[in-house]
């Protein structure tokens, strides 16, 4: 009922509004219609231009207030190209918006109607319009040429020497899969997903993926200045791997595998210190909606020394054997400092290092 | 309005279907039924798409304040909301489920519904016959058909609302899987059946209209229309035309195969989908497909948006500047340029899909190609209004706007059309400014610029001025805070599509801009409703037009009747002498001439 109340309100109140603005408007005509044109006409025209002078002010106060919410410097070297680039056509496309935009607001209260002002009648010239269109032609194909170097760099084929690490999507978190030892990710089928133990469907058979371990806190490992290559996939609907600090961005599609490469530059621990914030935290969003949990699709990355990459895998378990303790009892799955005991062959990457 | 139909004479032949023909040696007075909802005269199709449009808008416009109160406000709760949305915003709190399904419907609505329907509907049925100089259109009951399809649409859209699971939540894009499976989100059930059902009406209701307009304006041109006689906006209605009619048949074929996808069980989007609990037999699909087919239509649809507010803002800007048009030939081909490239880039929304990477570069060629012809069409409106006279009526304003808006939101183009950029910016807030400024406050800009400067043509009364006035500064100020902004958001990686950002270290703390956002989103959504009372209230109750051509304009449909009966023109249609442009001393002190008045000895033709 109030809420009916409201609208019925609010519609009152514009009625009234609109009988305000009709009487103004019988004012004019008893006033004379011609001299409250002109004065309308040129308090428009003032008000137009103060328009801009305020637009011009706002995005002063605007870029002040949030120029240091902004993201701290690149944590990849495609970042730091991607930084130069945007910094480039953020010129480019600024100087045309202040000279179009002032153009625009200045000619129009310059050449407001006036009593004694008639029009030019200017319907058009070549040498003009062969210039406004070759200048903005050859300003994209710099852009363009710009934008493909770094695009082709972007997608190249990543290094030999480049760790491999795969990253999976589903509703809604996000499965880290590392190689492990061999350095080689087994192969899975969606066919053997079960979400009790084979959450990534890992294929048994495949002696790849005996070592493979699985981060299911969507907690991305990567080692500093050593490039590596994301591998990614989704096992339901489509999902984005968004690495905002590293400007990096790639979609996870089901039945289909995408790739993306790129160095880390930075440690966590080193952009702690970067931004001042104790808390801060390189995070995996999801940026290809996937459904109601969408907005809490969180991953993280983690970017560290060598060492402490070494120390940190060194304490994890392979995902086969996380899952299949029970079938070899005498290991214990609990404490993976423990040398495992190797029984059979396919028990014999039971534990990393 | 009270002329009663007037349909006689051989000019008048070619221009009805027979079945009025039959009728057309008696005058008489047309039913309710036939006159104003059974209608088929073009004026009063028009004002139906125009109307449904503007009750589409408010409609979208309310769920945009919702989800805005979601985003701004996430701690807090709106008892008001419940009043509207019941269980899916309890206590006042607005669902996830919910969220996304007022984000996807707000998508569909505006695009959709409001500025394709509501655009090009309203004007291409108003402008076509009257500024060409025909009677009605060529198929008067194919564009009666074609309003009907667009409203049997929307009833399905809007009972869609209601079903129990949700609408479809899936984003307007609806890309599956997502919107295949109804495991994967409430709104993938019936909802996104009735939203796919929904559409491909709208589709047809599109293609009725779009052959209607083209081959009214191939034939049925006054004597002396040539081509290049046409105002803008013909052309512009025209190319829109084009890109509809080429390219809603291919978003159809995708949504035909996303209907088989979740009703039969074929696999053309799915493939190796582990999904509630199991694995799907599907295997082969490709999701990518979908997009391609979807971008196919969904970036000429940029343009179908985009190209009526750009003939109007053409035709607005020269009249109230009391100057021709800067560039008429320019503008022609570069209205051609955008529409041949508009079908070159569809796959810059899909840089970072996993598509080829040499054909990523391709599409950033293109792409950037399409700022070009962009960019003469901004030159040529500013030469335009250089050393005009210029009025600042509400309708120029608008049309100024627009031009304003055009070149913001143009501007961001040329970043996300820029992979290298692209990799980064893709579905962030940047976007959202981009395509918002752009596509949606421009088109709309265009759009209130010509329904204020029809208005007197469509009901023979003025809109409030004042109201005018302040409808205009308030949304321009107001879609500026709220979109410029959102820019900062986005290149900071803030991602769209997301209900609550306080869990994100990298993107908390924009709760205040976002607070700040939505007040001002809130402001312009009230600044849309003195708008619409003003629309409404003017119909009735408006100044009354008491000149045939109130704002001293060279175009043809300033010569009918203040109130034109169906078939326009009492007597013969007028013959056409010159262009649409002729804003120079007629010699008896005006400062224009129209179209209809023959060269004078020794001047030449433009």
């Amino acid at each position: 009922m109030s809420g009916f109340l409201t609208i019925v309100l609010i519609g009152l109140v514009f009625v009234i509004i609109y009988q305000i603005a009709k009487a103004s408007e019988y004012s004019t005509v008893l006033r004379g219609e011609e001299k409250i044109n002109r004065r309308v006409n040129r308090s428009m025209a003032l008000l137009f231009l103060l328009f801009f002078v305020a637009g011009m002010i706002g995005i002063v106060v605007c870029h002040n207030a949030l120029s240091d919410k902004m993201l701290p410097v690149s944590a990849s070297d495609h970042g730091v190209r991607y930084d130069s680039m945007l910094f480039t056509t953020l010129v480019v496309t600024g100087i045309v918006f202040v000279i179009t935009q002032t153009l625009l607001f200045w000619f129009a209260f310059r050449y407001q109607s006036t009593e004694k002002r008639t029009s030019f009648f200017f319907p058009h010239n070549n040498k003009l319009e062969l210039v406004w269109t070759t200048v903005p032609a050859i300003a994209m194909a710099c852009l363009v040429a710009i934008g493909l170097r770094n695009w082709v760099r972007e997608t190249s084929a990543p290094p030999k020497d480049s760790m491999v690490v795969e990253v999976v999507g589903k509703q809604f978190n996000w499965l880290i899969r590392y190689p492990g030892k061999d350095g080689v990710l087994g192969k899975r089928d969606f066919r053997k997903i079960d979400d009790a133990n084979n959450i990534l469907g890992l294929d048994w058979s495949d002696k790849d993926n005996m070592d493979d371990v699985i981060a299911q806190n969507g907690e991305l490992h990567l080692v500093v200045n050593k490039p590596v290559s994301l591998i990614i996939g989704s096992r339901d609907v489509i999902h984005d791997v968004g690495l905002a600090h590293f400007r990096m961005k790639m979609d996870a599609v089901p039945g289909i595998v995408t790739t993306m490469w790129f160095t880390p530059t930075i440690t966590s621990a080193k952009m702690k210190e970067i931004t001042g914030n104790k808390d801060f935290v390189y995070e995996i969003s999801c940026d290809q909606m996937c459904g109601k949990g969408h907005y809490s699709m969180r991953g993280t990355v983690i970017v560290e020394t060598q060492e402490e990459y070494d120390a940190w895998m060194a304490k994890q378990q392979s995902y086969y054997a996380l899952n299949n303790a029970p079938a070899t009892p005498a290991a214990p799955a609990a404490d993976s400092s423990a040398a495992p005991v190797q029984k059979t062959d396919s028990a014999k990457v039971l534990t990393m290092k | 309005m009270s002329n009663s139909v007037i349909i006689e004479g051989p000019n008048v032949a070619h221009g009805i279907d027979t079945g009025d023909h039959h009728h057309g040696h008696e005058h008489h007075e047309q039913h309710f039924i036939t006159k104003y909802i059974f209608s088929q005269d073009h004026k009063v199709i028009g004002k139906q798409f125009l109307i449904t449009g503007i009750v589409w808008a408010v409609i979208g416009a309310l769920m945009s304040v919702f989800f805005r109160l979601q985003l701004g406000f996430p701690n807090e709760t709106f008892p008001i909301m419940e009043k509207f949305l019941g269980e899916w915003a309890k206590g006042g709190k607005l669902s996830p489920e919910f969220y996304y399904a007022l984000v996807t419907m707000h998508g569909t609505i505006l695009v959709f519904f409001v500025l394709t329907a509501g655009l090009s509907g309203t004007f291409a049925n108003l402008l076509i016959p009257l500024q060409i100089g025909a009677r009605d259109m060529a198929s008067p009951f194919m564009n009666m058909l074609s309003y009907w399809f667009f409203f049997l649409s929307s009833v399905i859209m809007f009972i869609s609302l209601f079903v129990q699971t949700g609408p479809a939540s899936g984003g307007w894009t609806t890309y599956p899987p997502l919107s295949a499976l109804k495991e994967a989100s409430l709104g993938s059930g019936v909802g996104m059946d009735l939203w796919l059902i929904s559409m491909a009406l709208f589709v047809v209701s599109s293609l009725l209209g779009g052959l209607n307009y083209i081959s009214t304006i191939l034939n049925m041109r006054t004597k002396g229309m040539t081509m290049t006689r046409m105002p803008l906006t013909i052309w512009a209605l025209l190319f829109t035309a084009v890109l509809g009619v080429l390219s809603f048949p291919v978003l159809l074929s995708g949504f035909v195969l996303l209907i088989f996808d979740r009703n039969m069980g074929t696999s053309f989007y799915l493939s190796e989908i582990f999904i509630g609990g199991k694995a799907l037999p599907h295997v082969g699909g490709s999701p990518i497909l979908y997009q391609h087919l979807f971008w196919f239509l969904g970036h000429p649809e940029v343009y179908i948006i985009m190209l009526p507010g750009m003939g109007m803002a053409s035709e607005v800007l020269s009249n109230h500047s009391r100057k021709p048009i800067f560039g008429y030939m320019a503008m022609i081909i570069s209205l051609i340029g955008i529409t041949l490239l508009a079908f070159l880039v569809w796959a810059h929304h899909m840089f970072v899909t996993g598509m080829s990477p040499f054909l990523g570069s391709v599409f950033v060629l293109l792409t950037l190609l399409i700022a070009v012809p962009s960019a003469v069409k901004v030159f040529n409106w500013l030469t335009t209004i250089w050393r005009g006279n210029i009025r600042f009526t509400v309708p120029m304003m608008f049309a100024l706007g627009f031009v304003s808006l055009f070149i913001s939101g143009g501007l961001t183009g040329i970043f996300l059309g820029n992979s290298a950029l692209d990799i980064h910016l893709h579905d962030t807030y940047f976007v959202i400014a981009h395509f918002h400024i752009v596509m949606g406050v421009s088109a709309f800009f265009g759009m209130f610029a010509g329904i204020y400067h029809w208005f007197p043509k469509m009901f023979g009364r003025f809109m409030n001025n004042t109201l005018g006035y302040i409808h205009f500064f308030l949304t321009f100020a107001g879609a500026y805070l709220i979109f410029w902004p959102m820019h900062y958001e986005g290149i900071a990686g803030m991602p769209r599509r997301y209900y609550d950002y306080s869990a994100w270290e990298s993107f908390k703390h924009f709760d205040n801009l976002n607070a700040f956002i939505s007040i001002a989103a809130i402001m312009v959504f009230f600044a849309q409703l003195i708008f619409v009372v003003n629309f409404f209230a003017s119909i009735f109750r408006g100044r009354k037009v008491t000149v045939k051509n109130p704002w001293g304009s060279p175009t043809l449909e300033w010569t009918t009747e203040i109130n034109p009966g169906h078939g326009n023109w009492e007597g013969d249609i007028p013959e056409v002498h010159r262009w649409p442009y002729d804003y120079k001393d007629d010699g008896n002190g005006n400062d224009f001439i129209p179209q209809t008045v023959p060269l004078r000895p020794g001047e030449e033709a433009h």
